[in-house]
């Protein structure tokens, strides 16, 4: 996104979803998986919602991901996400199960996994 | 796909970013600190991805409503919250989100920090007192903590390990360790000394 910083963004946050401030349904958080659901978009998809599909052409992003490459505030992106689920053009995944986020063999796995990045 | 692609700049600077196929566990970890304290630096150490943001208002209540905040006006009050990834084996995905600590953001803290495994805190130690808003917010986040001094060339070593203690008044089972930002295997080691403190202590009995 180096070569528009400071530009324009692809959509701007007060158009792009069309004055909705709250998304339709609660819980989409930052690191909630998007990923389209290989229906074609309809032809009456609003631009910023086209957007978001389009972004999610070729693989899966979270909310967090969306917001940075279509330069939107992360708010936004949750309303467009859910636009997109209504009409079941995108799935979503919650990140983890909340009750695992203590989970110790969690904790002890990413503890390895960064060991593991080590250069030493 | 019935869609074309809408655009040619999509990604194109930023290199493939979706995430890969075995990705099932996400979680985060925050990177707090006030500005300049190295936070960008240490993401950008350890990060799969170049490092990227969100520009983020801190009024949370006008979100997204037909404001002027659209026409990026040099009045609007945005704060641009940078984060990185590392993928680990075994499909967890660590996201790490550079927060900033100032009261300013208490809104925006509460929504980043929102299931997070917990923080790292950096404190520059030429100037400890930059840090205390946001080891306030920590602690009343109630996240779990530890503390990395990024060590800056011309930084005072004057400090032992008790007085950044007293100063800071950290509990004494708050890990507090140096760490050079700029380098990927310290930065690692200040985050294994947070996660081996999260797997150390006791399970908190709200979760």
């Amino acid at each position: 996104m180096t070569g528009r910083r400071g530009g324009r963004p692809l959509v701007p946050a007060y158009l792009s979803t069309g004055g909705v401030a709250r998304p339709s349904r609660p819980h989409l958080e930052r690191l909630t998986v998007l990923s389209g659901s290989g229906e074609s978009a309809p032809a009456d998809l609003p631009a910023a919602q086209l957007a978001l599909l389009d972004a999610l052409y070729g693989g899966s992003l979270t909310v967090l991901e969306a917001a940075a490459l279509l330069e939107l505030p992360v708010s936004a992106v949750r309303v467009l996400a859910a636009g997109l689920l209504d009409r079941s053009l995108a799935l979503a995944r919650a990140p983890i199960p909340p009750a695992e986020h203590f989970d110790p063999d969690l904790l002890k796995r990413v503890a390895d996994g960064l060991r593991a990045l080590k250069h030493h | 796909m019935a869609y074309a692609p809408s655009s040619t700049t999509s990604g194109s600077t930023t290199g493939d970013i979706h995430l890969p196929d075995t990705a099932r566990e996400l979680v985060k970890i925050l990177i707090a600190g006030p500005f300049g304290v190295g936070k960008t630096t240490l993401i950008d150490s350890v990060s799969e991805i170049r490092p990227l943001h969100t520009e983020e208002r801190l009024s949370e209540a006008s979100v997204a409503v037909d404001d002027l905040d659209g026409v990026r006006e040099k009045s609007t009050t945005t704060v641009a919250i940078d984060f990185g990834r590392i993928s680990l084996p075994g499909g967890i995905v660590l996201y790490l989100f550079g927060t900033p600590g100032q009261e300013r953001f208490r809104a925006l803290w509460e929504d980043i920090a929102y299931g997070a495994l917990g923080a790292l805190v950096l404190v520059d130690s030429r100037r400890i007192d930059a840090s205390f808003d946001v080891l306030a917010l920590v602690e009343e986040s109630g996240l779990p903590y530890a503390v990395a001094f990024n060590t800056f060339p011309d930084a005072p070593r004057h400090h032992t390990e008790q007085q950044l203690r007293t100063a800071l008044d950290l509990a004494p089972g708050t890990p507090l360790v140096t760490c050079d930002a700029r380098d990927a295997d310290s930065s690692l080691d200040a985050l294994l000394a947070l996660v081996q403190h999260l797997i150390d202590r006791d399970p908190p009995e709200h979760r």
